[in-house]
């Protein structure tokens, strides 16, 4: 089949962008969206032309690099798939494609399709895990967990990190990425004694960051290629709220003498 | 020269590994801090060790060339992580889990590290858990298990298909909370592409910034590659498409020996190649074949669709060759047994390269719902990708490159053999032996980094005295930054007809065809011609474009794609040097009823190679390997 791209050309973060239109045939209904764009960029290439940036490595799903508005839909028009998932026969001979990167505020643009998601680490950074040192850890099945709660805890834990979420929202909130987080360890014992500095830390930085605020639109779990469901929002505003009111910080010890 | 010294500690396996931990030298705690250690690569072994030695107060830099530690290959292991904790009351010991190790490894790895391996196995799947890794639970709360192909036990622990993913977020969330406390400073987007040795030890690297094409050099008092293996010589594999061999093959050609590159894991249950456009293979993982029935029709060029073709004509080859294993024998064993159903024309799907691997029998006996919650997410993976259902008709699988057993050679502290340089996870050779078993890189991956590397580095850390250098001014590192950046140089300068990708393409042709499941003398010599050629190709008709000052992913890939050109000539010299089948390397002129051949009287060694010199031939070195808690037997899993 023959395709119209159009897709955002920038050659830096300060640069000024803009779509450009490259006409692709001989593309095959077998093939990943990321191996067109392969096969594009080989042809740029020979025609002295440079290819177009764009993230990916895995290609299976799992890595959470890659990252396209697709159609102004992020990962495009299968659900419950990421890019490199995407496949060529959701296409139909003759159609128009416009492809540009995540588009928000706190997702700078590094080049082309390529974006900096750093502040997903920063967020992690506030927060997002359990504090134990290597060593010491009593023996794994001494901490029971009933089958339901490990389930739920896995479905917000499947999180790959994309970006999808920040991307279809129109406020450009990480909700949805620092909600899954917090409920991931939040459901399990081993998150509880710091469920109160995790939840106000978590969505401090989230905010400093530059994301926007979650207006429940629900764009993201639409877009999320693990379809986590906005129940972990839920989960991230209740201990927000919860903290808020009870958490006091530990005080710093003092030696005794 | 190269001298190896394995330094493996002496007395009963079971008490060397606590013997050497007594015996080696500790570094004070208030003098940590005032070590310097790269980590290089931050998959599960990078991301474990690096806040691992950090929260022992170690002085950590972390260099990945992904935008974040979070992207490692080492998220895409499916299946899970094995580790002998008995849970299932079936017969599970340390002592079991190292001799399936060794004997899947086909008596080719070292016997003192499994030993070790199996050993703090346990202790993985406690950090794991601590640290909030969501593992499959039975109702009454405890953990659940998988049987995985090798074992008759059932010691596999798993969370779905995103083992991998979880233990890789565990140990980055354990890298993200030592980078907040300043213990570990992150730089991503940065690519190793030179080890610097001075005065005979490994100071620091050279690393490459993606986004603005800075060459830098950055110092310390030890080095530690986490940075993988090595699969994507052959274009296609089951590995990420970054995955790559530069950071090895720099130190490589620094001194570092590369033991055993000619083993390479074909996975046998991959997605078949579809077309010539195919960028990348996709695994479905070993634990489908705990329920799944793989097999082929009786007769040749058979047409029919699967369920028109009656039980009687059906060839469930596994099950028939391998009585006592069946579906689950190991990964080299079943993918040969593939490829012989294929050779002979039974073969299904297009062009013949395929087998079947069927879950009727499964869904009869459990139902769909207990099969979709094992295997969803693979089924949904295959669906998506092949356009037929899973459920309603077998999956279709060949075999694929997934792992490779080689890498650095190191000794049992993990150290390769340039001191201070540290080599972990796939990257190093060390505890597979020629066949890596199902759900063991995990664990490998992890025991160095969390439990085996923290330990043995401050022996090598406590033998030094404090000496810093500058890497802005030292003539060893202002050295390494030129020669990195004339490389750069030269690559871009080419402005040749051919894309590096078709070069690429071409290597990996040459390596499937001639170092690939099947090997031969005439094949090989055939392979190391060719190769040399499309070296001196790549050098005079590359066609890099755009510059070395801002992120040019192909100036990336042809610094990678030159590394895996002098890679696949090693590999195949290697081959051609291991006059024997074992494990994952077979050999068509040995074997016996069609099954390989070892021959432990003349190859029980691991092979280090020593590099010469672009245009000379390697120097081997050999390590004999010592059997003293195995006995060395045909591996039968009949």
């Amino acid at each position: 089949m023959r395709l119209t791209l159009h897709v955002w050309r920038q050659s830096g973060p300060n640069a000024a962008g803009k779509m450009e239109t490259y006409p692709v045939d001989g593309v095959e209904a077998d093939m990943s969206f990321l191996e067109m764009f392969d096969m594009l960029n080989e042809r740029l290439t020979t025609a002295g032309k440079e290819p177009i940036a764009f993230s990916h490595d895995c290609r299976e799903g799992i890595c959470g690099s890659c990252a396209m508005m697709i159609n102004g839909q992020a990962h495009g028009p299968w659900k419950g798939a990421a890019t490199c998932q995407l496949h060529m026969r959701a296409f139909k001979d003759g159609d128009e494609v416009y492809v540009e990167p995540w588009r928000a505020k706190a997702f700078p643009i590094v080049k082309d399709l390529v974006v900096d998601r750093s502040g997903f680490d920063r967020i992690i950074q506030s927060g997002g895990y359990v504090s134990v040192n290597t060593g010491g850890a009593r023996d794994a099945n001494e901490i029971l967990i009933g089958k339901d709660v490990v389930e739920e805890s896995m479905d917000a834990a499947a999180c790959i990190g994309c970006g999808a979420c920040v991307a279809a929202c129109p406020n450009a909130s990480a909700s949805l990425f620092t909600g899954a987080k917090i409920s991931h360890l939040g459901l399990l014992p081993q998150g509880q004694p710091e469920r109160d500095r995790r939840a106000l830390s978590m969505v401090e930085t989230m905010d400093l960051e530059g994301f926007g605020h979650c207006t429940l639109t629900g764009e993201c779990q639409e877009a999320c290629p693990k379809e986590i469901s906005i129940d972990v929002i839920k989960r991230m505003n209740r201990d927000y709220a919860t903290a808020a009111v009870r958490f006091v910080p530990a005080k710093e010890s003092v030696g005794a003498g | 020269m190269i001298e190896l010294n394995s330094r493996v500690p002496d007395g009963p396996i079971e008490e060397k590994w606590d013997k050497h931990r007594f015996e080696m030298k500790l570094v004070n705690p208030a003098n940590k801090r005032k070590y310097d250690v790269i980590v290089v690569g931050a998959g599960l072994a990078g991301a474990s060790a690096a806040a691992t030695m950090a929260e022992l107060g170690y002085n950590v830099s972390c260099f990945v060339f992904h935008d974040s530690p979070r992207r490692a290959h080492s998220i895409a292991a499916q299946g899970g992580i094995n580790a002998a904790k008995n849970y299932q009351n079936d017969g599970d010991s340390v002592q079991r889990l190292f001799y399936d190790t060794v004997k899947g490894g086909d008596f080719r790895a070292r016997e003192a590290n499994v030993y070790r391996l199996a050993q703090v196995s346990v202790n993985i799947i406690d950090q794991c858990v601590a640290q909030g890794v969501p593992f499959a639970r039975e109702y009454g709360g405890l953990l659940a298990n998988r049987s995985f192909g090798g074992a008759q036990v059932s010691r596999t622990f798993y969370a779905r298909g995103q083992t991998g993913q979880q233990l890789l977020i565990g140990a980055y969330q354990a890298l993200e909370r030592q980078i907040a406390l300043g213990k570990v400073k992150m730089h991503t987007f940065s690519e190793m592409l030179d080890l610097v040795v001075t005065d005979g030890r490994a100071r620091g690297i050279v690393t490459r910034n993606l986004l603005t094409g800075e060459i830098t050099g950055h110092a310390a008092d030890a080095v530690v590659l986490a940075t993988g293996g090595y699969g994507n010589v052959f274009f296609l594999s089951t590995n990420a498409k970054y995955s790559n061999v530069t950071a090895s093959w720099r130190a490589h050609k620094k001194g570092a020996a590369f033991a055993n590159p000619c083993y390479t894991q074909i996975h046998p249950t991959c997605i078949p190649v579809s077309g010539e456009h195919q960028s990348k293979l996709t695994l479905m993982s070993e634990s489908l074949r705990t329920d799944g029935r793989v097999w082929v029709p009786k007769k040749q060029n058979d047409n029919r669709a699967p369920a028109q073709i009656p039980e009687a004509e059906r060839d469930y080859y596994l099950e028939r060759k391998y009585p006592s294993f069946g579906n689950l024998a190991p990964r080299d064993i079943a993918s040969r047994a593939a490829k012989e159903a294929c050779d002979e024309g039974r073969g299904v799907g297009p062009g013949g390269l395929g087998v079947y691997l069927d879950f009727a029998d499964a869904i009869n006996r459990v139902g769909q719902t207990t099969i979709a919650e094992r295997y969803g997410n693979l089924f949904d993976m295959y669906q998506r990708i092949t356009d037929e259902n899973p459920y309603r008709q077998p999956m279709r699988i060949y075999p694929a490159v997934h792992y490779t057993m080689g890498g650095l050679w190191v000794d049992y502290n993990l150290m390769s053999s340039i001191p201070g340089c540290h080599v972990i996870g796939e990257a190093n050779f060390s505890d597979h032996g020629a066949n890596r078993l199902g759900a063991s890189a995990l664990m490998q991956g992890l025991a160095d980094g969390y439990f085996v590397l923290p330990y043995t580095i401050g022996n090598y850390l406590a033998g030094l005295k404090h000496e810093k250098i500058d890497a802005a001014t030292h003539p060893a590192f202002v050295d390494a930054v030129q020669s990195v950046k004339s490389q750069s140089e030269q690559l871009l300068a080419i402005k040749g007809k051919r894309t590096v990708d078709s070069f690429h393409k071409q290597l990996g042709h040459i390596m499937w065809d001639k170092c690939g499941m099947a090997r031969t003398h005439e094949g090989l010599t055939e392979g190391i011609a060719q190769i040399q050629q499309l070296r001196k190709e790549y050098w005079s008709d590359v066609n890099v474009p755009g510059s070395g000052a801002t992120l040019n992913q192909s100036l990336e890939k042809a610094g990678r794609v030159a590394d895996f050109i002098e890679l696949g000539e090693l590999m195949c010299r290697d081959a051609l040097n291991r006059e024997e089948s074992a494990g994952g390397h077979f050999r068509v002129e040995y074997q016996e009823d069609g099954e390989a051949k070892r021959n432990d009287d003349e190859f029980a060694y691991v092979a280090a190679w020593e590099w010469t010199g672009p245009d000379s031939e390697p120097r081997l070195h050999k390590e004999a390997l010592e059997y003293e808690n195995v006995k060395l037997a045909t591996r039968s899993y009949k």
